[in-house]
């Protein structure tokens, strides 16, 4: 037998890791997510679209099937918060990258060090320390009632704001390391440029520096949306039962409620949407990148 | 520094506006470590210092017993992902003539690609398929896959930014090429290994959400227990659990650091 070239066995192992544990698994649910529900969880090779259905519609009294939004709020509620944690991570992560991009060396190095070392400490515990803080006699409820501002104030926690707050919060970091490279590479005699043609601080913003950081924008965006759209811990810690996302949906229904190709049927749909976002990205990053070469 | 009224590299407010921030990013962390070392049973009622919850968490068993599933998956998922993803670097970075590179790459970095849950459900039914039963084995072959791409990752960009000449040096002085490999390439790329393989470590021990929907009897990770605690409710103990994370995590962030300045 021939001896196997290292290009060859080199590759091996993680190939086959990824088509044992990942690939042909990935086969699987989607098999899954068209077979029938099994009577005591689990689920019965047998094909039906049932699981599908059962994202739009309900069975009713008489057994028919009647339009039910139950599930689409949810994936509604995905795509929006999902959506606005990009934009309020951009809102954030512009003004402070630019800040530190604009530090000496020194600062420079450490002030991204801070940046980056929440995401040493476990993620778990970090949504936990916004529970002690937004939750039931904690330390915002107090400091308002101390103020007098609020005698009584609704609960803070378990809605979709106090979900937002952790979501911003869990993948800011992610949103400022591009950005903050690419304003960093920004060239100065470019602004200053725009100085020496009378253009004020708003236009060089506009026309200077947001054009040319608008690559790494993009690229904070995706790391910063796709992670939000499958995220399970916010809505589990700090959005309680009513205020489901798409993640936490799909985990329940290995759990407690146990309809395995429901659950298989929206992880398809949550890897479909990740694959189409993905998919644009990438063909606006290529288009632009065109449009640099011409 | 100069600085007129005029200079459009300069914005006003957004130096507090960056104070702001940081403010944000370390409020959660710093009220968990304060309210630690309240004595009160009650949460947020201030009752004077004490360490005694401290003491009450080093005697959980249950909480060791997290800790241990956690570190032994850890240590596994770490030693046979940074081993494939190093081969596989190797090869993607240095061999000629590699078919199909880029889908290979992408294969490599699948996990990043995909949503976590997607990816945990996978292996669950996948698993049940099988009748694999002993959680930890599962948990263990779980993270192993997810942590590839993040040791690969640091091993490729240390391999990419490393030029051939003392590898062909070496080959010249009649060195076989695994003596090249061991006595030249790998010294040489030993940080972007041990980057790859820190960030393996620290994203399997952190891990959720697979962890927790591959939880069955006895490999209960610790982030997993930690989640049952918050379920039962917020606890001073449960602040003193995590402000000891907290601690290691920032003390494994600063060895991390200082190991990364002296390498370059």
């Amino acid at each position: 037998m021939k001896k196997l070239p290292f290009k060859v066995w080199g590759l091996l192992p993680a190939h086959i890791i990824m088509a044992l544990t990942l690939i042909i698994p990935i086969g699987i649910v989607i098999a899954v997510s068209f077979s029938t529900k099994g009577a005591y969880g689990g689920f019965d090779f047998i094909f039906t679209t049932q699981a599908y259905q059962k994202l739009l519609f309900s069975l009713g009294w008489t057994g028919e099937l009647e339009f039910n939004p139950q599930y689409l709020i949810i994936i509604g509620r995905t795509l929006l918060l999902a959506l606005l944690t990009t934009i309020i991570c951009l809102l954030i992560s512009f003004p402070t990258a630019y800040y530190i991009a604009r530090r000496p060396s020194f600062q420079k190095t450490l002030l991204i060090y801070l940046v980056t070392l929440p995401f040493w400490v476990s993620m778990i515990v970090r949504v936990y320390g916004w529970l002690i803080i937004l939750g039931n006699e904690g330390a915002i409820e107090k400091t308002l009632r101390f103020a007098g501002i609020a005698e009584n104030i609704d609960s803070l926690l378990f809605n979709n704001g106090a979900m937002l707050i952790g979501m911003v919060y869990s993948y800011v970091p992610l949103m400022i390391l591009p950005i903050f490279a690419s304003i960093e590479k920004l060239d100065g005699s470019l602004l200053e440029a725009s100085h020496d043609l009378y253009g004020n601080r708003i236009t060089t913003l506009w026309k200077v520096i947001v054009p040319l950081t608008k690559p790494g924008m993009m690229a904070g965006a995706i790391l910063v949306f796709l992670p939000c759209l499958g995220t399970v811990l916010e809505p589990t810690l700090l959005g309680g039962g009513k205020n489901m996302m798409m993640g936490n949906l799909i985990s329940n229904q290995f759990g407690a409620s146990r309809d395995w190709p429901f659950g298989a049927a929206i992880a398809v749909l949550l890897m479909s949407l990740v694959l189409i976002s993905l998919t644009i990205q990438g063909i606006r990053a290529a288009r632009s990148e065109r449009r640099e070469i011409v | 520094m100069s600085s007129s009224t005029h200079d459009v590299k300069r914005y006003p407010g957004i130096g507090a506006f960056t104070v702001l921030f940081f403010a944000f990013l370390y409020l959660p962390i710093g009220v968990i470590v304060l309210y630690s070392f309240n004595a009160s049973r009650l949460v947020t009622v201030w009752d004077g210092f004490s360490l005694k919850w401290y003491v009450a968490a080093l005697k959980n068993h249950n909480l060791i017993n997290a800790v241990q599933v956690s570190l032994s998956v850890a240590v596994v998922a770490t030693v046979i992902a940074t081993t494939v993803a190093l081969l596989a670097a190797l090869v993607l970075v240095r061999a000629r003539n590699v078919r199909y590179k880029r889908m290979s790459e992408t294969i490599v970095n699948l996990p990043l690609l995909l949503p976590e849950i997607v990816l945990a459900v996978a292996v669950l039914i996948f698993f049940s398929q099988l009748g694999l039963s002993n959680g930890i084995v599962k948990l263990m072959i779980a993270h192993t896959t997810f942590c590839i791409p993040f040791a690969f990752l640091p091993i490729r960009a240390r391999l990419q930014g490393m030029s051939t000449d003392v590898e062909e040096a070496a080959a010249d002085l009649y060195a076989t090429k695994f003596t090249a490999f061991r006595r030249v390439t790998l010294p040489l790329i030993l940080p972007g290994v041990f980057s790859g393989a820190t960030l393996a470590f620290v994203i399997s021990m952190d891990d959720f959400i697979t962890s927790n929907l591959l939880n069955s009897g006895g490999a209960t990770t610790l982030p997993v227990y930690i989640f049952s605690l918050i379920r039962q409710g917020v606890t001073p103990e449960l602040n003193a659990i995590s402000t000891m994370i907290i601690g290691i995590s920032l003390l494994l962030a600063g060895l991390a650091f200082l190991f990364q300045r002296r390498r370059y």
